[in-house]
């Protein structure tokens, strides 16, 4: 198990080295390359060749790649020009990390909670009212375009409604100005006592979870209902029946476990899928988080926020697939034991 | 009187847009206390519904099961489903063809064997242990504490089956039925297995209901026989007579097509030409009438009952035109030679 764990941390390495060399080629072959990127189109040939001194641009390729991969070690990708100007990039992205880690674990909650179980329903149920209902409404989530579920969302329970709030993390008219521990707002409100805080965070987050974490609802609800009805006919689901044992132990300790397999997998997947619908659903709700910036940044070309952006994906990515991989192990002995 | 009685069995499969099929029709058999019965019969005759009807294991949709399946003087069929999970396992246990899809890839061998042992005999899980550990010793599995631990694909196959065994044998119940137990694995493993099962029902008095399409399988270990074709009992004898006299033509391929030592090399095995597709209903014809070489006008056109045999005591038959030995007195050997009067002779 433990070599299992070494061996895809090396390979998350291998993927993030692989990755930031595109990235390197990619900043070179930006029009002009980044000189001209960061320098704009009203450069004078002076303030060019100062620029490309700065940026090391008349040494070397190979030399430039090390420094390169230097300033990546270091977490020095420069300062941000459009997200917010004037920011080392790296900070740009450590300050809104937390939001956007806020709204997937959201995201995914709403997914999950809501998708296992009435996954498991259908399946028991199948081709009942309540299994069609399921499909039918698994269909319209999958099929509906996440910023056009999040403006749906918004426009009916928070400009018509008035149940929640329609833009942001937190109101800024709180009785007293929240104080700031983790980042993470509903947290932070949990940690220093400041209920009203941290129930204001979470109100934040509803609209823009669900609008986020219906395609995962979806997907998981279908996986799951499948599974279900694969392992109910398995062999070893009859063998349990036959040992007489009670139907609460057949379905959590004999079905659920191995219908779980598949969802796991897939769950990690979506994260992916969360990774692109976060720009879309920050965008829409005003939601300062990392998808945000990722419209901003390129809205207004900046690079080396972008480039933190590309990495950092990449490597949640990664990360998101040992974990699986990791819970697939953990539940399947087949692989843990191999 | 005996354990269990089967009587009337019928098992009906209904799909949406097909014709109802039965594939259990009308079946009947005794299995007195530590008696081993036979259900023989080629692919697809009926025998894992038979075995899955009297544990009340079909699916709940999509089938109807009419008939008695009393079991010491309680009727399964009848028995409200709790109670019935209250048998299962306890009273009668079942074993299945193939062993590796049968366990549970991700659950320890030990967890699936003291499961058993906590729901029906009450126990708390380190004694639950010490047992599963002795049960696997009992069936011959070595090193039992380290495959405690183990998951089912890390045992071979017959490690499996033996492991599936001991579930079984757990509670020590009355009635085991084994749904071909060595179908999926190797010959001299089957026989291993087949030995261990002889002994552990001979051991603790445990009935045996032995599925199989395997003549062989059954001349090593039943007391009692019934030959299964399409959906019914076609041929029941005791194993003596079963293999000394058989009568049913179906019979006569079966045996015919069991692998024999002594035939000379090159020879190729005679399995009973034609297959179960090539069934007509039982209900104005005789099911193997396509098949048989012994086929007489009136297999077409009425459906034999099961009745007494020409030869034998206890022997049953289901046909109009036994096969019988040369000189037996009431007919033909065999082969072409239709003989009309054997229909009136039973
Ligand atoms: N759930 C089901 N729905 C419809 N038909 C079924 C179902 N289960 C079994 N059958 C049919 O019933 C018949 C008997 O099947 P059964 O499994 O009892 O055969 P078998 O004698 O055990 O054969 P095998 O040696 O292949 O195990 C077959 O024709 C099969 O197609
Ligand atoms: S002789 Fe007739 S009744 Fe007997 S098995 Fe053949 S077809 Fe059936
Ligand atoms: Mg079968």
């Amino acid at each position: 198990m433990l070599r299992y764990i070494v061996r895809r941390l090396i390979q998350l390495v291998v993927v993030m080295f692989v990755l930031s060399l595109l990235l390197f080629l990619w900043l070179r072959s930006l029009p002009g390359g980044p000189d001209s990127a960061i320098c704009g189109e009203r450069c004078t040939p002076d303030q060019r060749v100062a620029m490309r001194h700065a940026l090391g641009m008349d040494q070397p390729i190979w030399v430039q790649y090390f420094k390169y991969m230097g300033r990546v070690f270091t977490g020095n990708f420069g300062y941000s020009s459009g997200v917010e100007p004037g920011t080392p990039a790296i900070e740009v992205f450590l300050h809104r990390l937390p939001a956007t880690i806020e709204l997937t674990i959201g995201a995914l909650i709403f997914a999950i909670v809501l998708g296992i179980p009435l996954g498991y329903f259908a399946a028991r149920r199948k081709g009942g009212i309540f299994d069609n209902l399921g499909i039918i409404s698994s269909l319209v989530g999958i099929a509906i375009p996440v910023f056009f579920l999040a403006y749906l969302l918004k426009f009916v329970f928070a400009v018509k409604l008035g149940w929640l709030p329609d833009s942001g993390r937190q109101s800024t008219d709180l009785a007293q100005p929240a104080t700031r521990v983790t980042g993470f707002f509903v947290l932070d409100g949990l940690i220093t006592r400041e209920w009203d805080a941290s129930w204001d965070a979470f109100r934040h987050l509803i609209l823009p979870s669900i609008a986020l974490g219906t395609i995962p609802f979806a997907v998981i609800f279908r996986i799951t209902r499948s599974s279900v009805i694969d392992v109910q006919n398995e062999d070893y689901v009859r063998t349990a029946e036959a040992k007489g044992l009670t139907t609460q132990v057949i379905r959590r300790r004999h079905i659920l476990r191995n219908a779980m397999l598949p969802v796991v997998t897939v769950t990690g997947l979506q994260v992916g899928a969360l990774l692109a619908g976060a720009v879309l659903t920050e965008t829409v709700f005003a939601y300062p988080g990392l998808g945000q910036a990722t419209a901003i940044a390129f809205q207004l070309r900046d690079f080396a926020v972008l480039q933190v952006l590309v990495l950092a994906s990449a490597a949640t990515y990664t990360l998101v697939n040992l974990v699986v991989d990791l819970s697939y192990a953990l539940i399947d002995p087949r692989i843990r034991t191999r | 009187m005996p354990l269990l009685e089967v009587e009337d069995l019928g098992v009906e499969f209904r799909r949406r847009g097909l014709e109802p099929f039965r594939a259990v029709d009308g079946v009947s058999f005794d299995v007195d206390p530590g008696q081993t019965v036979g259900l023989v019969g080629e692919s697809g005759c009926g025998k894992s519904v038979t075995s899955l009807a009297i544990m009340r294991l079909l699916m709940p949709r999509g089938n109807r099961v009419t008939g008695r399946v009393s079991f010491d003087g309680t009727d399964l069929l009848r028995l409200p489903i709790r109670d019935m999970r209250d048998r299962r396992g306890r009273d009668l246990a079942m074993i299945f063809q193939d062993p590796l899809s049968s366990l549970n890839p991700v659950i320890s061998i030990g967890l699936q064997v003291t499961e058993v042992l906590q729901r029906h005999r009450g126990m708390k899980q380190s004694a639950a242990r010490a047992e599963a550990r002795d049960l696997l010793d009992q069936v011959g599995i070595p090193d039992p504490d380290r495959r405690l631990k183990e998951y089912p694909h890390q045992l071979s196959g017959g490690m499996r089956q033996r492991a599936l065994i001991a579930m079984a044998v757990a509670c020590r119940p009355r009635l085991l039925i084994a749904d071909e137990p060595t179908t999926a694995l190797d010959v001299t493993i089957q026989a291993q297995i087949l030995q261990l099962l002889g002994t552990l029902v001979r051991e603790n008095g445990t009935a045996l209901i032995m599925i199989t399409h395997d003549l062989g399988v059954v001349a090593g270990l039943c007391d009692e026989v019934n030959v299964l074709y399409g959906g019914r009992i076609v041929e029941r004898a005791n194993r003596h007579e079963l293999f000394a006299t058989p009568q049913h033509p179906y019979t006569h391929g079966l045996l015919a097509s069991i692998p024999r030592l002594d035939a000379p090399a090159g020879e190729r095995l005679h399995p009973v030409q034609g297959s179960v597709s090539d069934n007509i209903p039982w209900t104005s014809a005789c099911a193997f009438a396509p098949r048989c070489g012994n086929e007489v006008d009136r297999c077409r056109s009425a459906s034999p009952e099961l009745t007494a045999a020409p030869l034998g005591h206890g022997h049953q038959l289901r046909c109009f035109n036994p096969v019988l030995p040369d000189g037996a007195g009431v007919g033909a050997t065999g082969g072409s030679a239709p003989v009309d009067s054997a229909g009136e002779a039973l």
